[in-house]
């Protein structure tokens, strides 16, 4: 009913209502519209497929079980509260502190409580670190668990955790069971929206009835055998790529020592062709389907002699060309925390004036940075996606494409800790939506090989609500603009208007109120508008991150509450924003009073503009909210 | 899974007797490194007596390629099982490793 509503609704937007003496403003509303209805359209198809599991199947005895609690600068206390707690959970387990911080504190902490605990290995000094990606990428390496428990270091689960969960992997195909994220330091109003109860409830069912629900970081099991198949799939195509690359450069490089001066030397123009040929054969091989350790091995193997022919024939003059080579680093880190593929040294290398030794140097080194070793990474086999600061969805998106199944358990079975302060919490939505559209930039859902088009448009979905910080400035902007200004982005707001607009919007509440069931959404409501400069910086952000290598100015969540007075400065833009809604307000009615405007549009946009500045209200609450105080000390105080 | 290991005349070869799994995978780095240490970079793992191979086990073959690479020499695979071909196929590392099908046929022609 919301869909024929809300088509019917859009489309007479778009055909028969535009003001175009007013495009600046009509198109852009209408753009916004359009937007707003493909979200409640994807809102209403998550939730038509709604699933509610029941009680869980039961878990089967012998399964292996690594418990994994990440950290990175947490409080010692904090950890250890998370770890004695995942250590006391029923059925048999081991439980490993992940520790990123690298404290020989919290090593002896552990060590003493009998707690495993895990840094990085040696194999990650000056590699790209992933994050929490890496950290778990590096245990997975020395731990055999057959499942494991993922917990944030403030998540503290309950002692049954795993036989509410562990009972879904008797089906085989299951890679993931996600549970709930709940904080127990948030009151009752939330001021800052730290439940999640739209997520964790409607849409995290209505996604698994498509056989997408997300992997979201922590509080969920996974399969060892589907992650790492994950990573062995990841390895083999990013090494056929690279060694693509590989052949190209080192073709490139053959043609640039062709032309310096020592190509006439009869011995360089032997070497030259023999490394060229052996170039050759092997494209011909990648495509033939050799396997790329032999491919890489003969390649190397005779590059290798080639070089060595030649600085047997010519050593001394060619010093001080190695000297700089050797010098110039083939991979390096990019501030994202992303490696930048040699293709940067290719580059440098082809631009300068190399004589063929150099070159021939640079061929073996081109070779010897991309192999099958994966030589720019930690190791080789990276089960959790690195693409993106949050890898939790790009992690489930490619089990979902492999074919792996996925289970959202609908129950509360670890008690986490929501940021207390603006600062923080707004940091947190950031990095979300941050990596929620590098995801939708590297591998855009829509186009993934292996995904149903239920799953596709699952993912699209959610990465389609992080834009919706563009349109809520177009909502914000049209009421000022009207009652400021007297221009009206439609072309009359009739019967016509009303007849269309007003059963979409009453079809499309009922559809939030049914779906939520009675749970509270308006505060996520209020927040997804409220926070569009939060979105629209993280649209920015990743897309020049995605496509120009620019850092994404990455932070870690911070679980203490910071200190300092209230952040007024956090919400500059909407401050100046609602200020702009008042303004707007006391003109609109002055305009009107003096005749200048008339009283229907006044009275539908005075209303909008009261909406828009109720919205806001949150922030003004959430700026001044001082953290959590328990309910008995409240009670006690009063 | 047992593993053993006997050093020919131009490589050194690893014997994997079992279920290469979560459990073995550990198992067979440590070994490959051991062998690798001792001066033979040319390493086969012969998967002739191996029944079972789970990604686990195959990601243990990467790290021990690596290994060998960076040695400066090479690990190759030798007498495949059927379902450890699956395995292989499944997952695209066919793409990557060749299996010989003999021991002494990995590095003939080296």
């Amino acid at each position: 009913m919301t869909v024929v509503l809300g088509v019917n609704y859009v489309a007479w937007r778009w055909l028969g209502s535009l003001n175009w003496d007013a495009w600046w403003i009509a198109v852009p509303l209408v753009a916004a519209e359009t937007y707003s209805l493909i979200d409640v359209l994807l809102f209403g198809m998550t939730v038509w497929r709604l699933k509610s599991r029941g009680a869980p199947p039961a878990a089967p005895d012998d399964a292996t079980v690594d418990v994994f609690i990440t950290t990175y600068n947490e409080p010692l206390d904090l950890v250890m509260t998370t770890a004695l707690a995942a250590k006391d959970i029923h059925r048999p387990h081991s439980t490993w502190i992940l520790d990123d911080g690298d404290r020989e504190e919290l090593r002896r902490l552990a060590e003493e409580h009998g707690i495993g605990y895990v840094t990085r290995s040696a194999d990650w000094a000056d590699m790209p670190r992933h994050a929490k990606a890496g950290n778990l990428n590096n245990a997975l390496m020395v731990t055999h668990g057959e499942f494991l428990l993922i917990l944030d270091a403030d998540q503290i689960p309950e002692p049954d955790i795993l036989d509410k969960t562990l009972g879904y992997f008797n089906n085989p195909r299951v890679a993931l069971v996600q549970t709930p994220q709940y904080f127990i330091n948030v009151p009752k109003d939330d001021p800052l929206g730290s439940q999640a109860p739209l997520f964790y409830g409607p849409i995290q069912q209505g996604k698994d009835g498509w056989n997408a629900a997300f992997f979201c970081g922590s509080n969920a099991l996974l399969r060892r055998e589907a992650l790492m198949q994950l990573g062995l799939v990841g390895y083999v195509r990013e090494t056929e790529r690279n060694i693509r690359q590989a052949l190209a450069a080192s073709r490139s490089a053959i043609r640039k020592a062709r032309r310096s001066a020592d190509a006439d030397n009869p011995l360089v123009e032997h070497m030259l062709n023999e490394v060229e040929a052996v170039t050759n054969e092997a494209q011909e091989q990648l495509e033939t389907g050799a396997s790329l350790s032999e491919i890489t091995y003969r390649v190397r193997r005779k590059v290798e002699q080639a070089v060595q022919t030649l600085v047997q024939a010519d050593f001394s003059a060619l010093q001080s060309d190695l000297e700089e080579i050797a010098a110039l680093e083939l991979a390096h880190v990019g501030e994202s925390g992303l490696p930048v593929v040699a293709g940067d040294a290719v580059e440098v290398m082809s631009g300068r004036e190399w004589s063929p030794l150099g070159a021939l140097e640079s061929v073996q080194a081109i070779l010897d940075a991309i192999s099958v070793e994966r030589i720019n990474e930690a190791q080789p086999v990276m089960p959790l996606a690195t693409i993106s600061v949050t890898e939790d969805m790009a992690t489930a998106m490619r089990l979902h494409a492999l074919g792996w199944q996925s289970v959202y358990h609908h129950e509360v079975l670890a008690n986490g800790l929501a940021p207390e302060d603006l600062k923080t919490m707004l940091t947190q939505r950031l990095r979300w939506a941050q990596g929620t559209v590098q995801v939708m930039l590297r591998e855009n859902p829509l186009v993934q090989r292996g995904l149903s088009w239920g799953q596709r448009l699952m993912y699209f979905a959610t990465m389609w609500t992080y834009l919706g910080g563009f349109t809520a400035v177009v909502y914000f902007a049209a009421p000022i603009v009207y009652l400021a200004f007297g221009v009206l982005p439609v072309s009359s707001l009739s019967t016509d208007f009303f007849i269309r607009f007003i059963p979409f919007m009453l079809a499309n509440q009922l559809l939030f109120w049914v779906a939520g069931r009675g749970i509270k959404t308006w505060r996520g409501q209020q927040y997804s508008l409220a926070l569009f400069p939060t979105w629209i910086k993280a649209c920015t952000t990743a897309a020049r991150n995605v496509w120009f290598g620019r850092p994404l100015g990455f932070a870690v969540t911070p679980k203490a509450r910071q200190s300092g007075g209230p952040g007024w400065s956090l919400i500059r833009p909407q401050i100046v924003v609602s200020a702009l809604l008042v303004v707007a307000l006391i003109v609109g009615v002055a305009r009107l009073a003096a005749g200048l405007l008339e009283p229907v549009g006044t009275l539908v946009n005075v209303v909008w503009v009261a909406f828009d500045l109720v919205v806001m209200s949150v922030l003004f609450r959430a700026v001044r909210y001082k953290g959590f105080i328990p309910e008995e000390r409240n009670a006690d105080a009063v | 899974m047992q593993f053993s290991y006997e050093v020919k005349d131009s490589y050194a070869e690893v014997k994997g007797s079992g279920r290469l799994n979560m459990v073995a995978a550990p198992k067979l780095r440590e070994v490959v490194a051991e062998v690798v240490a001792a001066g033979s970079s040319k390493v086969v793992v012969n998967l002739e007596e191996t029944v079972f191979m789970d990604s686990s086990g195959l990601g243990a073959l990467i790290g021990c390629l690596k290994a060998a690479r960076q040695a400066g020499g090479d690990l190759r695979i030798s007498g495949v099982q059927p379902q450890v071909r699956m395995v292989l196929e499944l997952t695209n590392m066919d793409r990557v490793l060749t299996s010989y099908p003999t021991a002494e046929a990995a590095f003939s022609d080296d």
